[in-house]
């Protein structure tokens, strides 16, 4: 039997949305497969994994909680990714990020009123992360060096520079020799909202935010062009290197403000492993989400999820939380083939010469 | 000083068999940023297969077939589903990486058995070990550092004396051209990502069986983002991809020997020194304007028949 392969126009919405439903169900039936090769038992540990995320309000909270840093990632590298700068040093944006606000927080007076203070440790945040991002990006704009390699590098540079004020310059002596730096004083914590910090709103105020910049104004329309084609946007007279520069802040900004987060919210503190992983998982549901902020949000949902799930199957079950990142990395495996059918038709037989 | 070259030679091995490998991949046109992801596939199985049988022959084995399993994945996906390269590289990191890590958590902190580290222990070569210096550095060694010496002979030699290499550089230079001079395009993709994915499962079995040897999750560590910048470094060229990995061995444990001669300072600090390096060489390597040295031409683009 043969069969052809050819371009198909668009596709219907429905049945895009039906190929990719298959391509996640055939994912989470693969990763049940590979659960059953190492003996374990596929329904339980799903089950595990959806009662740890939302099986009870404190899980709720603690879904919500993961899923603030990594959904303020992915809008981050959206932004970058759209125009094709592929940018995976979110981990070293998100830690530098972190540095920033902790050095607002305790280097200005503690008697700073609370909102005064959480807006500079965000403006820190966003212009270390900004930095960490526009390095790259310069060299990106000016001799077109590999951004790929480049932010990856400095994400280790980032986080060495962190574990050396943690065991250096930052260490606090009150510690009793332990390398913790100190911890923020009360005026530089987020508070709670309904019992999750409070950036769950700042992340639901991003979506918005980058789904309109994205969709509605004429600098995300140019980032979109560059990403499609940097000859039609150089021949369409736009300022490449500026679109390039403008769009890494922004992206390395949203991911510097998640390590803000992490540091004022979570840790209390600054320590070099703030970034946990987000970086790198957050290209996972801004991918999945087609690029699309509002899509994202919904991705980043199931994501924290699956994140959580995968904690709290180590610790009741003592199964390496992992298995999270082999599933997402399945899902994103099956997403990606799936593409394949939303862009191309396959026709089996060889119908094309019996016409002729 | 012999001893602290020789110790970088085995330093290099890792990142030598991750880099061959990788060149290899982007020869035939793909870029492939799953080499973390694979080598840390290879490490795990190859280590959990040592510890199982004590044999040293399936290790090797499992680890090839780790790699290659890994760079299957990506194979079947960019070349004949046509996906974002970039991205699925990335997948197969993170991928790799919890596979690890999920696969390796009932094994943490365990050792390779004796059986094993005996088959690969330093076995000096008669003669050329007795060279001075340089036998110490080069053939005092053990047989994966001796098989990464034949790797990067041979493929060197394949590169650039045979048939199949002319082809190999065709497809990677311009796919259809060389589709249209009738080379299997897609065979040649395959089994180069293919092998270039086994490599990078001995690159990470070299770390878990012989260098370390015990295992640990975070055992590969960055290298091989680093030998994906190496590629770029040595300018897709399997001879000074072998000095290129050892400079870079060498700079990952100067920061520990400099510290044994007593000169004091924070060796967090010096850490950052390999990534500062892999820095200014991708934007020495992609600042230059030399014919000679450039990537292949049609690195990281799909290849489709009917667009062409």
């Amino acid at each position: 039997m043969q069969f052809r392969i050819s371009k198909r126009g668009d596709i219907p919405r429905k049945q895009e949305i039906l190929i990719r439903v298959i391509a996640i169900c055939l994912s989470i039936i693969f990763a049940g497969i590979i659960l059953l090769a190492f003996g374990l038992n596929p329904i339980n540990i799903f089950g595990t994994i959806i009662k740890g995320s939302v099986g009870s309000e404190i899980r709720i909270r603690q879904t919500a909680m993961r899923c603030i840093p990594l959904l303020i990632t992915s809008l981050g590298i959206i932004v970058a990714f759209k125009m094709k700068f592929w940018n995976i040093g979110a981990e070293g944006q998100i830690t530098m990020g972190a540095f920033g606000a902790t050095w607002v927080a305790l280097n200005l007076s503690d008697s700073l009123p609370m909102p005064v203070m959480i807006i500079l440790m965000m403006i820190a945040a966003t212009i270390c992360g900004g930095i960490w991002a526009f390095i790259p990006a310069i060299f990106k704009a000016k001799m077109g060096t590999n951004e790929t390699i480049f932010t990856l590098m400095m994400n280790y540079i980032a986080i060495k520079f962190v574990t050396y004020l943690q065991y250096g310059p930052w260490m606090d002596p009150t510690q009793g020799g332990f390398p913790k730096i100190a911890k923020f004083p009360a005026n530089a914590v987020l508070p709670s909202v309904l019992g999750v910090n409070i950036g769950w709103i700042f992340a639901i105020i991003f979506v918005v935010l980058v789904y309109l910049f994205m969709n509605h104004t004429k600098k995300g329309y140019e980032i979109a062009v560059v990403g499609e084609s940097v000859e039609t946007a150089r021949y369409a007279g736009m300022n490449i290197s500026r679109i390039i520069i403008v769009s890494t802040i922004i992206s390395g900004g949203l991911c510097g403000i998640a390590g803000m987060i992490q540091a004022s919210a979570i840790e209390k503190t600054l320590i070099a492993g703030i970034a946990g992983g987000y970086g790198f998982t957050a290209i996972i549901p801004a991918w999945l989400s087609r690029l699309n902020a509002i899509t994202c949000f919904f991705v980043c949902v199931a994501f924290a999820m699956l994140i959580q799930g995968g904690t709290y199957l180590q610790v009741s079950l003592g199964i390496s939380s992992a298995v999270a990142s082999v599933v997402q990395g399945l899902i994103l495996f099956f997403v990606l083939g799936s593409e394949f059918f939303l862009q191309y038709k396959i026709s089996f037989g060889q119908a094309k010469k019996e016409v002729a | 000083m012999t001893t602290f070259l020789a110790a970088c030679v085995v330093a290099s091995i890792p990142l030598l068999f991750a880099t061959v490998g990788e060149l290899i991949t982007e020869k035939a046109g793909n870029t492939n940023l799953g080499v973390e992801g694979m080598m840390l596939m290879g490490a795990v199985m190859a280590f959990i297969t040592s510890y199982n049988t004590g044999s040293a022959l399936l290790t090797v084995i499992v680890a090839v077939v780790a790699g290659a399993v890994g760079a299957f994945l990506y194979a079947f996906l960019t070349i004949s589903l046509r996906a974002n390269q970039i991205v699925t590289g990335l997948t197969l990191t993170i991928f790799g990486t919890g596979f690890a890590k999920f696969v390796g958590q009932p094994y943490l902190g365990k050792g390779v058995p004796a059986s094993v580290t005996a088959v690969f222990a330093k076995k000096p070569i008669p003669l050329l070990s007795d060279i001075p210096a340089f036998g110490k550095i080069f053939f005092n060694q053990d047989i994966f550092v001796y098989f990464a010496y034949l790797i990067c002979i041979g493929f060197a030699i394949y590169m650039y004396r045979t048939r199949m290499g002319v082809n190999l550089k065709a497809v990677g230079e311009n796919t259809a051209a060389a589709d249209a001079s009738g080379i299997n395009v897609m065979l040649y993709k395959y089994v180069h990502v293919l092998i270039g994915g086994a490599l990078c499962g001995l690159g990470g079995a070299y770390l878990s069986v012989v260098r370390v040897p015990l295992w640990q999750e975070d055992i590969v560590n960055g290298r091989g983002w680093i030998a994906v910048a190496l590629v770029i470094f040595v300018a897709w060229n399997p001879i000074k991809a072998f000095f290129g990995s050892i400079l870079f061995g060498g700079l990952s444990i100067l920061g520990m020997q400099l510290q044994v001669m007593g000169v004091s300072f924070s060796q967090y600090i010096f850490d950052m020194v390999p990534y500062l390096c892999t820095i200014l060489i991708v934007i020495f390597s992609t600042s230059s304007k030399r014919k000679e040295g450039q990537a292949p031409a049609d690195l990281s683009n799909n290849y489709f028949r009917e667009e062409r």
